[in-house]
């Protein structure tokens, strides 16, 4: 049977599995969505493309399965170029359907065209102008492969109206042959070796985790591993949750804003083992200084993230979980003798690093401080929510405060760091798992980048939480200014703001407020219980920082502690 | 350091942006580069020269083999190869220099390619070395333009 362009499309989503689509419509997409009621696939319709690529984004992170999204040409393209970029810099797979002006107008400049393949080329891992439907099913499954095997991240695919209404006899193809895409997941088996020989000699050994043992779901094998060798543990924004917070040895994320136990540990350790972790600038500061010590261990299923910035000693190519697997038989058929003894001086350093200077801030009767906020949003929600950030301080106390036992708990733009991403990704997320409590920790300036999506929550019965730490800047840039800059606030004060509150309400969702500490509370139990989506605006410390905090592009032991 | 590499890519529209993207993007160099298709029709072959030190050029040579159209990355570091270059010079050529401009040519074992009353164009191939060369001498008689084709490069057959 002969099927249109459109037709193929949604029996390739089928075959995928897509339960569900975000996106907004356009002239280049109404065949597609002209088909759509015929097919049993949610959509969800966004209020701006942006959103569109966030929310499959958060609904990605948040389930491990790849978020599609779709969206017209020209504008409708180039709204979803941030999303895109935001999920290319984590590695998270979706898939943008984009659609296109006719083939035969491409590149004359038509209504709504946009090069949206050259646009996007850099920032995808790769992707697809449709020319020909005979090629459409292939594309499409290629699309969804390329997004979540290997190291996962967008994918892109450009859909030319007249390609969506062209007729062909359809098939699935079974068989995927991309002669320049063979990713490794096996690790070399010598090298493993040569790297357990190494962990057997270390002294002072540390993990240091990354988002990689999330994609690769491994972080059961991350712990077994960590307590097989005592080894202690610390991951990036991006690994948190991969390993459980309330664990002896767990470290606390390291970098820019990690713990002084974490950073010491790192530039003190003899043995760095880097788990899906790419040595990024916010993690290693200045470079010659980075874990001057150690001999590094690096396993990474992509090579380009190997030796790019740290010179790594034993390199493994291939997926964490294999890795971590067969270190684990390594360990249990030649365990380390007396580890119990030979761990125990570097751990007394740590414990000794932890008391001295741990995460702390004080709580005054009169003005709330925004890590109280975090602390009273996990102690409410009993660690289990899904939570999700802005960007700035919101995102950083967020992850310094509340604490992540679960691999896909904590949702944020660590490589990109793009305000406005919380709100839509936490509606991908509640889509997916519409009974759990999904929680932005927000800043007030990100949450107006992409406030319109709060429409979305309410129309699709998405009851989000949103909790603002309303400090009345742009918080972390102030921050710089304030001990970098003499204090020159300049274009970071946002006291002109709405109230946040009535526009929860004139979105038709809950506002709350709380301006003193006794009150944040309640506000939290009330936000809880409520059925619907839910703003609190919490009026926190202005000038509050986040410490411990290493100057960019200074060593990490120089750590401001204040 | 320079390096050659060659590059088989899938011989299809939008592969060659995607390899100088990665180059611009990376703030990676590209001397010179050239692309052709190769004996299979679906495959295309581009030749490229760069330079960067030990850890730039293992970067470049993965970043390069991560693209998805990229099939393979030969990197001339590790084998012997034989490379090649065409020049087309356009040389002034006037009764007082026409003989000297021959004589050059046919060391070279260049050619005339287009001759007129005051100037022979004249094409030589051979390896960077020896299109210098050529330059050099002409360039004393007068050199009105030069075209390059950028290197090509072959690995050498084992021998024996
Ligand atoms: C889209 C975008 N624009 C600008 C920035 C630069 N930036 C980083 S943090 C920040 C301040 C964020 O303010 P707010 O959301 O109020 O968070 P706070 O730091 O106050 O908690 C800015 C402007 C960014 N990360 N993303
Ligand atoms: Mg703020």
């Amino acid at each position: 049977m002969k099927l249109t362009g459109a037709q193929i499309f949604f029996e390739c989503l089928k075959a995928e599995k897509v339960d569900v689509i975000f996106g907004l419509p356009g002239g280049a997409v109404i065949d597609i969505y002209d088909e759509m009621p015929k097919h049993n696939i949610r959509h969800i319709l966004v209020r701006h493309e942006q959103g569109a690529t966030h929310m499959a984004d958060g609904y990605a992170r948040a389930t491990g399965r790849v978020g599609v999204c779709l969206v017209t040409s020209g504008p409708g393209a180039t709204n979803t170029v941030t999303g895109i970029a935001t999920a290319y810099m984590d590695s998270i797979p979706i898939v943008v359907f984009t659609g296109q002006v006719p083939t035969a107008l491409i590149g004359n400049d038509a209504f709504q065209e946009a090069d949206i393949v050259g646009i996007s080329r850099p920032c995808t891992k790769h992707n697809f102008l449709v020319t020909d439907v005979r090629d459409l099913a292939r594309i499409i499954r290629e699309a969804f492969y390329l997004a979540r095997s290997g190291r996962p991240g967008p994918v892109l695919v450009d859909l030319p109206k007249d390609v969506q209404n062209a007729k062909i006899d359809f098939k699935y193809p079974k068989k995927i042959d991309l002669k320049g895409y063979k990713p490794t997941y096996e690790a070399h088996m010598g090298q493993i070796k040569r790297a357990y020989t190494a962990i057997g000699k270390a002294k002072k050994p540390v993990i240091y985790a990354g988002g990689g043992v999330i994609a690769s779901s491994a972080a059961k094998e991350l712990k077994q591993f960590g307590e097989s060798i005592k080894c202690p543990v610390t991951t990036t924004l991006m690994g948190l949750g991969g390993f459980p917070a309330p664990h002896e040895l767990w470290l606390g994320m390291l970098g820019m804003h990690g713990t002084f136990r974490a950073n010491m540990a790192v530039a003190t350790t003899d043995l760095l083992i880097a788990i899906g972790a790419r040595f990024d600038d916010r993690i290693t500061g200045k470079l010659d200084e980075f874990a001057p010590t150690a001999k590094i261990i690096h396993i990474d299923i992509d090579p380009t993230s190997i030796s790019k910035n740290v010179k790594v000693d034993i390199p493994i190519v291939g997926d964490c979980k294999d890795a971590l697997k067969k270190l684990l038989r390594l360990v249990k058929e030649n365990p380390i003798s007396n580890l119990k003894k030979v761990r125990k001086p570097w751990l007394d350093q740590i414990q000794k690093w932890k008391e001295t200077y741990p995460l702390a801030y004080e709580q005054t009767d009169d003005v709330i401080k925004p890590q109280y906020v975090v602390e009273k949003l996990y102690e409410l929600s009993k660690g289990k929510a899904i939570i999700t950030t802005e960007v700035g301080q919101n995102q950083m106390w967020a992850a310094q405060y509340y604490h992540f036992f679960e691999p896909r708990t904590l949702l944020t733009s660590g490589g990109l760091g793009t305000m406005g991403y919380g709100l839509p990704a936490a509606i991908g997320a509640q889509a997916a798992f519409p009974d759990r409590l999904v929680l932005d920790i927000a800043g007030d300036g990100s949450i107006q980048m992409c406030i319109q999506e709060l429409t979305t929550a309410v129309e699709n019965n998405l009851p989000v939480k949103v909790a603002i730490l309303n400090n009345q800047y742009l918080g972390m840039v102030r921050q710089w200014q304030q001990i970098f800059y003499e204090k020159q606030y300049c274009a970071t004060c946002l006291k002109i703001a709405p109230d946040f509150v009535k526009l929860a309400e004139a979105y038709g969702a809950l506002g709350l407020r709380a301006t003193k500490p006794n009150e944040v509370e309640p506000v939290i139990r009330e936000a809880f219980a409520s059925p619907k989506p839910v703003i609190m605006d919490f009026a926190v410390n202005p000038e509050e920082c986040v410490y411990p905090m290493v100057p960019a592009g200074a060593a990490m032991t120089e750590m401001l502690l204040v | 350091m320079r390096h050659t590499l060659g590059v088989l890519v899938e011989n299809q529209p939008g592969v060659l942006s995607r390899v100088a993207g990665l180059f611009s993007g990376r703030s990676f160099n590209i001397e010179c580069l050239t692309v052709a298709e190769t004996l299979d029709p679906e495959v295309s072959r581009i030749t490229l020269v760069t330079t960067g030190d030990e850890m730039i050029m293992e970067q470049i040579v993965k970043q390069l083999n991560k693209l998805v159209s990229v099939i393979k990355v030969i990197d001339f570091r590790e084998v012997k190869f034989v490379d090649r270059e065409m020049a087309l010079i356009k040389v002034k050529a006037e009764a007082a220099t026409r003989a000297e401009v021959l004589r050059i040519v046919d060391i070279f074992r260049g050619k005339v390619v287009d001759v007129s009353p005051t100037f022979y164009t004249i094409e030589v191939t051979g390896d960077e070395g020896k299109i210098q060369a050529i330059l050099d001498l002409l360039e004393q008689l007068g050199i009105v333009e030069v075209v390059r084709t950028g290197k090509v490069a072959i690995a050498r057959s084992k021998k024996g």
